[in-house]
């Protein structure tokens, strides 16, 4: 037994097993526990249930962009049989919105559309068929407004035809902030270096598998409300259910079945929700609508197009001096997170890098396009696509590789940055380093053919955050662990699994700590009435925040055993460890143990089953202009990727051949699921850097709404990945776990776009890298074969 | 439409369904057989979720008119674990003990084109596993340990 260990636990750790990381269960690569009922169809998603007596919702969307809503008649649709009800906008008079303090969205419109796709009106019929067949019979009578579709012109386009998207907004600004930390002008007008360029981060979409679906079941003799639906964050949608149904809270109960993805998609409520509660709750039957795939692009809520002027400074050391970013965020037709994501983007300016000054200009406009939110990684991808470009313009005029600048200016655990954004723990340095030497970058850049390239960009992300938009001061992540007979561990603990496989992560947290085996815990999660609160799926902070909550219900539990558990074995309550199913005394655990089920029996014995609770709120960061509450976390996770790509001269294609990732995620809880993130994030990353956008006709029509139309990264496109896990544990997380799913995603597209730069010396700054622009590239530069 | 009783051949069991002359197969899977574990990602026949196996041959379901498949062999999801003890088929442990599977939408999909591809070749390289899942969309996975579990599959003795 390490004894010596045992002393040097400084106070750093949180207990003995933390200083020797001599996990069971955390770090095991176990399966996903709901794995099995996944690969052989028996798991049920929204869509897939059914109940009885069960009739279909449809929802009728606007074919226009901008346009009054005159009438609407549904006489016609109401004729039809099997038609039940009919909604539209003045049956929710309530705006809904995920930040409650900017809330303009409308469950259907009520004067008029701001976007195509919107939604106007909806149906409730016997079958599916007979729904669509009613919309089809629904006569809407429109006025044409002037559309705006260019981000860049809609201020201009309000000021010049009056024409406003919201009213309340003049020049078609949903929300705009400076930031200023530092005399930038003077420090840029001093330094040895300032690089000023324009960038363009397009608009993409989550494009997660499974369309949104909501199945609503009210009980018209309770007045009670049970909603099966597809959402990331029940809390919020729980919240907008009550503000636009006018029914509290306590009456309605949200059950998620497992999601096929959301990517931030569906943090929002979606209007399948509000409309199949509200049919529900008039015709008395179980409602249930699903989207089409057309409707899912509609609605999709996903990454702000930003047009991004940068001025970066540096000394002729290669040492940033300052960065002053301008920020031009194209909305779409509603606030959704918008003012959440403008701040972000100023935040998640001053990591990786250590950034002594910097000033924000940040605005969002609204455009007749389709409305724009979260999306994996929010805010961080757009400056992190420009920022590390400019790293690397930088470094070539330096005269210094892309590692060395990176590694001159990496910040390091324990920073402070001048927003006061804190970092406790880093080991980005250790990222670049490794995938600079896993892939043998120093001797490939630069110097390998025409043609062929590398590229490295580095990417971090926030582990949680320690503001919240809800208006409360309530934990934000309560687990309750009950242990009763035999190994019946049940963890209750309401964070959302989305497919990242939190049910499984949660399961292992909560079994390292009892010292059970992960298998063996039963969790209860996703549901608002039978599980505990939990903030919700979203800015990376379910392990991080779920971990300590976890961690605290069961270390409770353990003080409930570990004097039964001393008292049979002879030694100090406060001596006993547990692992493997057993107790044993820390410093005779040869002689002295026992087994947990026997412990336990006699607890429940004399005393009952156990009931405990742990509860986790991050500590409170605050930042210090406006805005600058917005990307404080607890804790933050690092990465480094280096693409290596080949150029098709005669067409003008990339081809990603391979991506090299060095990540700092902590201690993984799951190794296996871990890299499934990190190739899932590359995955998505490699689409929106060559492939993807969402493309808008001048009249705002959505041109691209289909995966025909709008295409991801498929098999034949996927690139080989090495990805490692670097040592790391960081002290202030739980079981020193660090986020690692949106982190990875910031530095693929950087990086790609340095290679191609690498490649065949084309410093490409807008989204998305096509194979037009390679080609008019090659062909300008007379290298098109 | 006037929907008719149609006997459809489904992982191995006759079935008298209700079908219409236009429904299509994914959509009499999912609500007439009862057998949702074929997905319905985009119902356009971009997204592959749907696929089943007809005859030898996957197939999108969301494409297929229903009423066609009469006297054919119809292999779902479903259809390919133990028909008597429910044990799963190789390629379902595969993908599970790889972490093949995230938010599992895309997955049965994936599994029935794995399958039908291995069935047809049972020593694939890379590439044509690549090829051969090239129309099933996943967002979640990046595939990679998808290769990884149909190349284990293989390497231990296939899917049948």
């Amino acid at each position: 037994m390490g004894m010596n260990k045992m002393y040097e636990v400084s106070n750093k750790y949180h207990d003995y097993k933390d200083y020797t990381r001599e996990y069971t269960e955390v770090g095991r690569s176990i399966p996903r526990l709901d794995g099995p009922a996944k690969v052989t169809g028996k798991l049920q998603y929204t869509d897939d249930l059914s109940l009885p007596r069960m009739v279909y919702a449809k929802i009728l969307r606007s074919p226009h962009a901008h346009a009054i809503i005159k009438n609407i008649d549904f006489s016609k649709a109401l004729e039809l049989d099997g038609v039940l009800d009919v909604l539209k906008g003045s049956d929710f008079p309530i705006d809904y919105g995920i930040v409650a303090h900017s809330a303009n969205e409308q469950v259907l419109a009520r004067d008029k559309v701001r976007m195509w796709g919107e939604p106007v009106a909806a149906v409730c019929a016997m079958t599916e068929e007979i729904a669509e067949k009613a919309l089809e019979l629904i006569e809407v009578e429109y006025e044409l407004l002037p559309v705006v579709v260019d981000g860049r012109e809609s201020e201009k386009f309000a000021n010049e035809t009056g024409v406003l998207i919201h009213e309340d907004k003049p020049g078609n600004i949903a929300h705009q902030g400076t930031q200023q930390y530092g005399d930038v002008d003077a420090i840029l007008a001093e330094s040895d270096l300032v690089i000023e360029q324009e960038f363009y981060s397009s608009q993409y979409t989550h494009a997660y598998i499974e369309p949104q679906a909501a199945l609503a079941d009210y009980d018209v003799h309770r007045n009670k409300l049970h909603l099966y639906a597809t959402c990331q964050v029940p809390h919020y949608t729980h919240q907008q259910l009550a503000k636009c149904l006018q029914m509290p809270m306590k009456d309605i109960r949200i059950t998620v079945p497992l999601l096929g993805g959301g990517f931030g998609g569906k943090g929002v409520a979606s209007c399948a929700d509000f409309i199949t509660s509200k049919f529900s709750s008039r015709v008395g039957r179980p409602v249930k609508c699903a989207y089409e795939r057309s409707e899912v692009f509609a609605t999709h809520q996903g990454r702000h197009a930003c047009y991004m002027k940068f001025k970066m400074g540096f000394d002729k050391e290669g040492h940033i001096t300052a960065v002053d970013f301008n920020n031009l965020m194209v909305g779409g037709a509603y606030m959704s997170w918008g003012v959440v994501v403008l701040f972000y983007t100023a935040s998640m300016v001053h990591v990786p890098y250590i950034t002594p000054a910097m000033k924000f200009a940040g605005k969002r406009v609204y455009t007749n396009t389709n409305t724009c939110g979260a999306h994996r990684g929010l805010g961080g991808s757009q400056p992190r696509f420009a920022m590390e470009i400019l790293m690397d313009m930088a470094a070539e005029k330096l005269g210094m590789t892309p590692l060395q600048i990176r590694l001159l200016n990496a910040v390091e655990s324990g920073h402070t940055c001048r927003s006061m954004m804190y970092i406790p723990h880093c080991e980005y340095k250790k990222t670049l380093q490794t995938a600079a030497d896993n892939c043998d970058f120093e001797n490939k850049y630069g110097k390998l053919p025409f043609g062929k390239g590398i590229g490295m960009s580095g990417g971090y992300y926030i582990s949680g955050t320690s503001y919240t938009l809800y208006l409360s001061y309530k934990p934000h992540t309560v687990a309750n662990v009950k242990i009763e007979g035999e190994n019946n561990v049940v963890l209750f603990c309401g964070a959302t699994d989305i497919g990242q496989g939190c049910d499984m992560v949660m399961a292992q947290m909560a079994a390292e700590t009892l010292g059970i085996r992960s298998e063996d815990v039963k969790v209860v999660s996703r549901d608002t009435m039978l599980a505990t609160f939990d903030l919700g799926t979203f800015a990376s902070r379910v392990t991080y925040a779920t971990g300590w909550a976890i961690r605290r219900a069961c270390e409770a539990a353990n003080q409930l055993l570990f004097p039964v558990a001393a008292a049979i074995m002879g030694c100090r309550g406060q001596e006993v460890g547990v692992k493997d199913y057993q107790f044993y005394s820390l410093y005779e655990k040869k002689r002295k143990n026992v087994d947990w089920n026997e412990v336990v029996d006699q607890y429940i014995q004399a005393n009952g089953p156990i009931i405990t609770a742990g509860q986790f709120t991050p500590p409170r960061r605050k930042g210090i202009q406006q805005g600058g509450n917005i990307g404080h976390s607890p804790t933050f996770g690092f990465t480094t990727q280096i693409a290596e790509v080949e150029v098709d001269l005669y067409t003008g294609l990339v081809k990603v051949v391979k991506i090299t990732e060095a990540g700092d995620l902590g201690q993984p809880i799951n190794p296996m699921s871990c890299e499934g993130q990190v190739h899932g994030s590359i995955q998505m990353g490699l689409g929106n850097a060559l492939l993807e956008e969402m493309r808008y006709a001048e009249d705002g029509r959505l041109l691209n709404p289909s995966f025909h139309d709008y295409k991801l990264c498929g098999t034949i496109d996927m690139p080989e990945v090495e990805a490692t896990i670097v040592e790391s544990y960081d002290p202030s997380a739980p079981y020193g776990a660090k986020e690692s799913g949106e982190g990875p995603i910031q530095p693929t597209p950087p990086a790609i776009f340095n290679a191609v730069y690498d490649a065949i010396g084309y410093r490409c700054t807008e989204q998305p890298l096509t194979q037009e622009k390679v080609l008019n590239y090659l062909k300008s530069i007379g290298k098109n074969l | 439409m006037k929907k008719q009783i149609v006997t459809l051949n489904i992982n191995g069991e006759d079935m008298d369904l209700r079908i219409a002359p236009m429904d299509v197969l994914a959509d009499v899977l999912r609500k007439e057989a009862g057998l949702t574990g074929t997905k319905k990602g985009c119902g356009q026949g971009d997204c592959g979720a749907c696929t089943v196996i007809i005859d030898g041959k996957a197939v999108l379901s969301c494409l297929t008119l229903a009423i066609a498949c009469q006297g054919k062999k119809i292999t779902t999801i479903e259809g390919i674990a133990d028909q008597k003890t429910g044990e799963m088929n190789p390629i379902q442990k595969a993908f599970l003990n790889h972490g093949a599977v995230q938010c599992g939408f895309c997955t049965p999909g994936m599994i029935m084109s794995s399958y039908n591809l291995l069935t047809r070749n049972p020593q694939p390289t890379r590439a044509d596993i690549r090829r051969a899942l090239s129309g099933n969309l996943c967002r979640c996975t990046g595939y990679l340990l998808i290769f990884e579990a149909v190349e284990a599959c293989a390497a231990e003795g296939g899917v049948l």
